[in-house]
C-alpha cells in the first residue's frame, strides 16, 4: 500500500524498539493506543488497541425510550453533537412516517452545517497544531465559541447538546440566535481566509503534509471510508448529495474532491466544505425569509414532548406527556436504515423496532471506527512524526470510536 | 446511473441464487433478502462483482439477537452500490451453537473491524478470519454483551427495580 521502505525483523541491521503511543498520549487527541515497532523514527508495524470508553450506548438504547437516547448520541462524535442528534431524530421520523415543514428542515440544516464547520474547525486547526503551528488554531477557536454560543441560545447547552427534539426544535430559534448567526456569517469569512492564506502555500505546512499517507481511491473504498478522508482520494461520495435528507436537495453547493487523498488534501478537502457549509446556511437564512416564522415542529402530538405550561393547563397535553414519557404509543414493528454526513463521514443509525417502548436493537455505523482501521496497516513504514499527523487529519474521534 | 428498481435487483439475485436468497420485505424501500451461511459469500461477491450491480461499498456489518427464534443470532449486512446509488441488506441467521459463517474480509478490508465488533458483542465466529479478537471489551470477558440474555446492569440491584418507575 505504501511506497515507503518497510523494515522487517529478518533485517540484521535493525534494533527495533517498541513504543507505547498512547492511550494517554497529548499528541493523539484522544483516548487511542497504538503499540508500534520502530526502527529508528521508521514505524514497523503497529497494533491499534480501541474500547478505552466503551459505554455500551447500543446495549443502553434498548433500555431507553426513542427521545432518551438523543443524549447518548451527544457523545458519539461530541465535536459535533447536532448532527448526531438530528441524524437520530430523523431515523425515529422516518420510522414513524413523520414529515417535518420546510422551516424544520431549514433550521436542521442551519444547525448541522454550523456542526460542521466546528468540527473543521478543530480538525484542521489542530493539524496545524501538529505540524508546529499555533496561530491557526487559536485564529479559529474563537469561531467555535462564536457557534457554541449559537448552540446555546437554540438549546441551552454547548458540547453535548440534546438539540432539538422528534419532530423538530423544543422551542423556537430567538432573535439573538439569528443575530448571532449574521455576525458569525460576517466575521468567519475573514478569519477563515486568513487561516486559508496561513497554510496552503506555507512551505513547512506543504513539506509536512504533502504526499503524506497518501491513500487510494479502491484502499478507501475497501475500508469502507466515508466523509472528508474518502473525498480527498477523489471519490464524491457525500450522503447530501446522494441520498438527501432534511430538504438538502433544496440547496446548492459542490462536493469537493481531492486528487491524491494525502493529510494535505485532507486538510483542503475541509477548509472548502467549510465554505461550502457557509454557502448552505446563507441559502437557508434566505429560504427561511419565506416560511412562517412561528412554526418549529411538526404537528405529532403522540411524539412531540408537549411544552411544560401545556401539560400543567391542557387535558390532552397532560395525557400525551404521560403517554410519551411511559412509551405507551404504539411504533411499527420494522427495521430501518438511515444515515446522514456526519462531519467524519456517514453515520448510519440501523433501528430495528418490535413495537415496543424502546428499540429492540440499535447500531451505529459509526464512521470513526471504520475510518480508523486502516491506521495500523498505512502506518507501516512511515515516519512517527508522519503518523502523528496522519491521525490528525482523519479526525477520528474516540467517544465516536468506541461508543 | 439510476437507482435500481427492487424487482429488477431481486429478479437478478434470483436468476443466480434461485431458492437460496429469500425475500424479507422491503421496509422504507431497502431491499432486504435473506441467505444461508453456506451461500452468503457467493451472494457478496455476487452483487460486489456483477457489473450492473456493483454493490462495491460494504456500509456496515452487525448482528441481532431473537431469543425466541430456532435460529437465534443474525448477521446482518449494508451494502451499497456507489455508481446507482442502490442500497441492499442481506441477512443470514444462525443456530446458537453452532454461530459459524465465513469471513467476508476476503471482498472487503473494512470488514475486519466490523466482524471483530459482530464478534466481540454477539460471539459470531468468523471462519477465516485473519485476526478474531474482541474489539471494544476486555480480552477476558466471556460473556457476549449484546445477547438479550445479558442484563445491563447488575441483576442483584434492588433499587432500579422496573415496577418503582411504573415499566
Amino acid at each position: 500500500m505504501q511506497n515507503h521502505p518497510v523494515y522487517t525483523d529478518n533485517d540484521p541491521q535493525s534494533e527495533l524498539s517498541t513504543l507505547n503511543l498512547g492511550p494517554t498520549h497529548p499528541a493523539t487527541h484522544g483516548v487511542f493506543q497504538n503499540v508500534l515497532q520502530l526502527d529508528g523514527e521508521r514505524i514497523v508495524s503497529g497494533v491499534s488497541t480501541i474500547g478505552y470508553i466503551h459505554r455500551a450506548f447500543e446495549k443502553i438504547a434498548e433500555h431507553r425510550p426513542f427521545y432518551q437516547i438523543t443524549p447518548l448520541t451527544d457523545r458519539l462524535n461530541y465535536c459535533s453533537s447536532p448532527i448526531n442528534n438530528m441524524g437520530w431524530h430523523m431515523t425515529v421520523e422516518k420510522l414513524l412516517g413523520i414529515t417535518t415543514p420546510k422551516r424544520v428542515d431549514y433550521l436542521r440544516v442551519i444547525v448541522m452545517e454550523l456542526a460542521r464547520i466546528a468540527d473543521h474547525i478543530v480538525c484542521n486547526g489542530v493539524l496545524g497544531v501538529d505540524t508546529g503551528a499555533f496561530t491557526g488554531f487559536l485564529y479559529m477557536m474563537e469561531f467555535r465559541e462564536a457557534i457554541y454560543e449559537i448552540y446555546e441560545e437554540v438549546c441551552g447547552s454547548r458540547l453535548t447538546t440534546n438539540i432539538g427534539r422528534i419532530g423538530g426544535f423544543e422551542r423556537n430559534f430567538n432573535t439573538i440566535a439569528f443575530a448571532k448567526l449574521r455576525k458569525f456569517l460576517v466575521d468567519f469569512p475573514k478569519t477563515l481566509k486568513e487561516f486559508e492564506s496561513l497554510f496552503n502555500r506555507n512551505r513547512i505546512f506543504v513539506d509536512r503534509t504533502k504526499d503524506v499517507a497518501a491513500v487510494t481511491a479502491e484502499d478507501a473504498l475497501s475500508y469502507s471510508w466515508t466523509g472528508p478522508i474518502l473525498r480527498a482520494t477523489g471519490v464524491d461520495y457525500d450522503v447530501r448529495a446522494m441520498n438527501p435528507y432534511s430538504s438538502y436537495e433544496d440547496f446548492e453547493f459542490e462536493v469537493p474532491v481531492g486528487t491524491n487523498g494525502d493529510v494535505y488534501s485532507r486538510f483542503l478537502v475541509r477548509n472548502e466544505e467549510m465554505w461550502q457549509s457557509l454557502r448552505i446556511i446563507e441559502q437557508a437564512l434566505t429560504k427561511l425569509e419565506k416560511e412562517p416564522t412561528d412554526i418549529f415542529h411538526a404537528d405529532v402530538p403522540e411524539f412531540y414532548l408537549p411544552p411544560k405550561e401545556e401539560v400543567y393547563n391542557n387535558m390532552e397535553a397532560l395525557i400525551y406527556h404521560f403517554k410519551i414519557v411511559m412509551g405507551e404509543i404504539p411504533t411499527p414493528n420494522t427495521e430501518v436504515y438511515h444515515s446522514v454526513e456526519g462531519a467524519n463521514g456517514e453515520l448510519g443509525f440501523y433501528l430495528v423496532n418490535d413495537g415496543g417502548r424502546s428499540p429492540y436493537r440499535l447500531h451505529f455505523r459509526r464512521p470513526s471506527f471504520i475510518n480508523y482501521q486502516m491506521y495500523a496497516p498505512m502506518s507501516r513504514g512511515m515516519l512517527l512524526s508522519d503518523a502523528i499527523i496522519n491521525m490528525s487529519s482523519l479526525n477520528v474521534i474516540a467517544g465516536e470510536l468506541d461508543a | 446511473m439510476a437507482t435500481i428498481p427492487n424487482e429488477e435487483l431481486l429478479k437478478r439475485i434470483g436468476e443466480k441464487f434461485g431458492e437460496q436468497v429469500t425475500l424479507v420485505g422491503e421496509p422504507y424501500g431497502l431491499l432486504t433478502v435473506e441467505t444461508t451461511r453456506e451461500q452468503i459469500i457467493d451472494l457478496l461477491a455476487f452483487l460486489k462483482t456483477d457489473a450492473a450491480l456493483r454493490f462495491t461499498f460494504l456500509t456496515d456489518i452487525t448482528g441481532i439477537h431473537y431469543p425466541e427464534q430456532e435460529k437465534q443470532i443474525g448477521v446482518i449486512y449494508h451494502l451499497h452500490s456507489l455508481t446507482t446509488n442502490t442500497r441492499i441488506r442481506v441477512k443470514v441467521f444462525l443456530v446458537d451453537g453452532d454461530v459459524h459463517i465465513p469471513t467476508a474480509t476476503e471482498l472487503w478490508n473494512g470488514a475486519n473491524w466490523m466482524e471483530r465488533e459482530t464478534y466481540d458483542f454477539f460471539g459470531v465466529i468468523f471462519d477465516g478470519h485473519p485476526d478474531l479478537r474482541r474489539i471494544l471489551n476486555v480480552d477476558d470477558m466471556t460473556a457476549f454483551p449484546m445477547r438479550k440474555e445479558f442484563p445491563l446492569e447488575d441483576p442483584n440491584r434492588v433499587d432500579k427495580k422496573d415496577y418503582f418507575f411504573g415499566r
